[in-house]
């Protein structure tokens, strides 16, 4: 199992190198970001001197190793725009993120769950095939739309929850949270469910159809033919098979969470750093475009690794060191 | 004479199905005594697994019991449905199914899923649990079973596994046990000690077995009686060396003489020509007919007599006549 965790580890290193590579060759492809930075009225010395101060005199791979010499420090330099280090700004906007995103994962793994049992186990009842055909909605809208949608409905019309924003914050130093005051939770509401629906209706079927699945196998039969609860057979033998491929997929569903938390930011003018990547590509603020790179594929490569490690502790085939005494 | 443990009555099981309505199951009588082994045995398709799966109250949708009556010491349990059914499940009849490698689920250890059962089924503790379900897994011959309690399902070898699959069928102390093809999954040189190990047991605990194989090896080692199915009907029931050295069913003669245990030995295996027809499309008569070399034209328009026309043995117009002497 070690050698699974080393090898698993050392994949993760090569996929952030490649991604770093990426983010980095960014910075010698994309735009000119000196005119971005000075105006029309600019010398000849201002330029040269704005080049030298962000290093971009440099050769191509002196440039690439001091980057991620950097990068790996949390270090990605100057916003071209702001001209504060990129790794403060990425901080401050970090806490709003990662609370929508935790709400939103919260409500889609709930919901998804639930309403994913729910369903298998009620399969011909009315309320399961209402659901079923409620969750095609959530899962053929886009995103925007049911922000839109959920806006106009409880902002507009009926003025229960703020539109926009991130409601009062309060400040724990080293953590903005929105958490502890009643403007914070209320304006949290629809960003979460905007951005959580899709994923619930997508775990929700998945759930359903593994359940299905298993529901049909021997041992359920045999479970049966054994006189088991009806409420252990769906709860105790179906569940725990059911959640082994349910969670690859639910853990980068959570994962892609944060990446689609751009749009959610962007219609919700939520401070996060999703707002701030949208706000970097208008500006070609190239340092803050790859520092975001970097974060979303260092979360995405975490996720997996726990959901690989997660899988070990669900399924004991998996579990090689203990020693099979077959005969 | 005792009440049987089972005792099953012009069993009738029907499918609706767009095309009219099957019969997997038509007019099936038989009783199983404790202690007991009734073979049963037919072509793929003919029924057995769906008998087995009425007496359970196992079925699949459609599928549904029409007619008949199941008796279980002679309680009928054909009616019964949800909770009271459940309770029976396990307590009363357990079942053994063919492949022990998806019997069991994979992600609970052995001792979890049997201490579950008991727990379900007996008055009992947690720890006491624990201990009978060492003694399940020790009757049937798991070795050190005290330490293999906490093992998985694929720890095990498929004959180990489908120890542990009789063990589960049996930790609650059934009366009744339905087989179905118990051995068919596993290696040829542990289905005999599976067999041998159903057998001990049936006799120990008196048990009443309904063991269905395609196997008349199996049939000969183990059965006490065997019954006999071709087309959803019972062709023909008896003790089984009758049916073995002298059956009174065309079928069955036919069926004999293509395994080589019951033709024993040096005759040439022969198959009976043409193959069983689909529910869908019964001939008339007698559903064996277009395949029997004794077809006689009653046989094309009246469906065979029940079993008594032939001393309660073949259900057959014109059975096959007693033989003094087996042929040699
Ligand atoms: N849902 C269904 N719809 C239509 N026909 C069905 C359905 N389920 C089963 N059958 C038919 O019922 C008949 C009896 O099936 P059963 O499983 O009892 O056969 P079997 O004797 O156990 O055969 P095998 O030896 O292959 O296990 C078969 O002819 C099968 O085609
Ligand atoms: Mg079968």
């Amino acid at each position: 199992m070690l050698a699974y965790i080393i090898r698993r580890v050392a994949q993760s290193v090569l996929v952030l190198l490649v991604t770093g590579f990426v983010a980095f060759s960014m910075f010698s492809f994309v735009g000119d970001p000196i005119d971005n930075m000075l105006g029309q009225e600019r010398t000849q010395a201002d330029v040269e001197r704005l080049r030298t101060q962000l290093g971009l005199d440099q050769p191509f791979p002196v440039q690439y190793y001091k980057f991620l010499e950097q990068a790996v420090q949390g270090n990605f330099g100057l916003s071209y725009r702001q001209g504060r280090p990129v790794s403060e700004i990425l901080v401050e906007r970090l806490p709003a993120t990662l609370e929508l995103a935790a709400v939103s994962g919260l409500l889609a793994l709930a919901g998804g769950i639930g309403f994913g049992i729910f369903t298998a186990i009620r399969r011909r009842g009315p309320s399961a095939s209402t659901i079923m055909t409620l969750s095609l909605i959530g899962v053929s809208l886009p995103t925007f739309l049911i922000g839109i949608l959920l806006i106009y409905l409880f902002s507009v019309e009926l003025g229960w929850l703020p539109s926009f924003g991130r409601g009062q914050v309060v400040d724990l130093g080293w953590w903005s949270t929105g958490f502890l005051t009643e403007s914070g939770l209320k304006a949290l509401i629809l960003p979460a469910i905007t951005l959580g629906l899709y994923q619930m209706t997508l775990i929700m079927r998945l759930v359903r159809t593994e359940m299905l699945e298993v529901l049909r196998m021997d041992y359920i039969r045999f479970a049966r033919a054994r006189g088991i609860r009806e409420k252990s057979i769906n709860f105790r033998h179906a569940l725990k098979n059911t959640l082994v491929p349910v969670i690859t997929i639910t853990g980068l569903q959570l994962g892609s969470i944060i990446a689609f938390a751009i749009i959610t930011e962007t219609v919700f003018q939520w401070p996060g750093v999703g707002l701030l990547f949208i706000n970097a590509i208008q500006f070609v603020d190239i340092p803050v475009m790859a520092a975001y790179l970097m974060m979303i594929s260092v979360m995405f490569v975490g996720i997996n690794l726990i959901v690989d490690m997660l899988y070990f502790a669900i399924d004991p085939r998996l579990r090689v060191d203990r020693t099979a005494g077959g005969h | 004479m005792t009440t049987p443990v089972l005792s099953v009555r012009d069993l009738v099981v029907e499918i609706p199905t767009r095309r009219g309505v099957l019969r997997p199951v038509d007019q099936v009588s038989y009783d199983i005594h404790a202690g007991e082994i009734l073979g049963v045995v037919g072509e793929s398709g003919a029924g057995k697994s769906m008998t087995g799966n009425a007496v359970i109250g196992l079925l699949d949708r459609p599928a549904r019991i029409v007619s008949g009556e199941v008796l279980l010491s002679g309680e009928p349990v054909h009616a019964l449905k949800g909770e009271r059914l459940r309770k029976l499940r396990g307590k009363k009849m357990g079942m053994i199914f063919q492949d022990p490698l998806t019997s069991l689920n994979p992600l609970l250890t052995i001792g979890e899923q049997l201490t579950e059962t008991i727990l379900e089924h007996l008055d009992v503790t947690q720890s006491e649990a624990r201990e009978r379900a060492i003694a399940a897994l020790d009757e049937v011959g798991i070795p050190a079973a005290r330490q293999r309690i906490g093992s998985y399902p694929h720890e095990f070898s498929g004959g180990m596994r489908q120890r542990v699959v009789i063990a589960l069928a049996l930790c609650a102390e059934p009366d009744l046990v339905i087989a179905d093809e118990p051995t068919t999954a596993l290696d040829v040189s542990v289905q005999a000690q599976i067999v041998a190990l159903l057998k001990r047991l049936c006799r120990e605990k008196g048990v009443a077995v309904m063991l269905v194989t395609h196997d008349m090896g199996v049939i000969a080692e183990a059965a006490d009686r065997v019954a006999v199915m071709y087309a959803g009907r019972l062709a023909e029931l008896g003790p089984v060396r009758e049916v073995i050295t002298n059956a009174r069913h065309p079928y069955t003669a036919g069926l004999m003489a293509s395994t080589p245990v019951a033709s024993q030995g040096h005759r040439r295996l022969r198959q009976i020509p043409g193959a069983m027809p689909r529910l869908d499309n019964l001939p008339s008569g007698c559903a064996f007919h277009p395949r029997c070399d004794r077809a006689e034209p009653r046989c094309r328009e009246e469906p065979g007599p029940s079993l008594e026309a032939c001393d309660g043995r073949a259900a057959c117009w014109f059975p096959l006549t007693e033989k003094t002497e087996v042929s040699a």
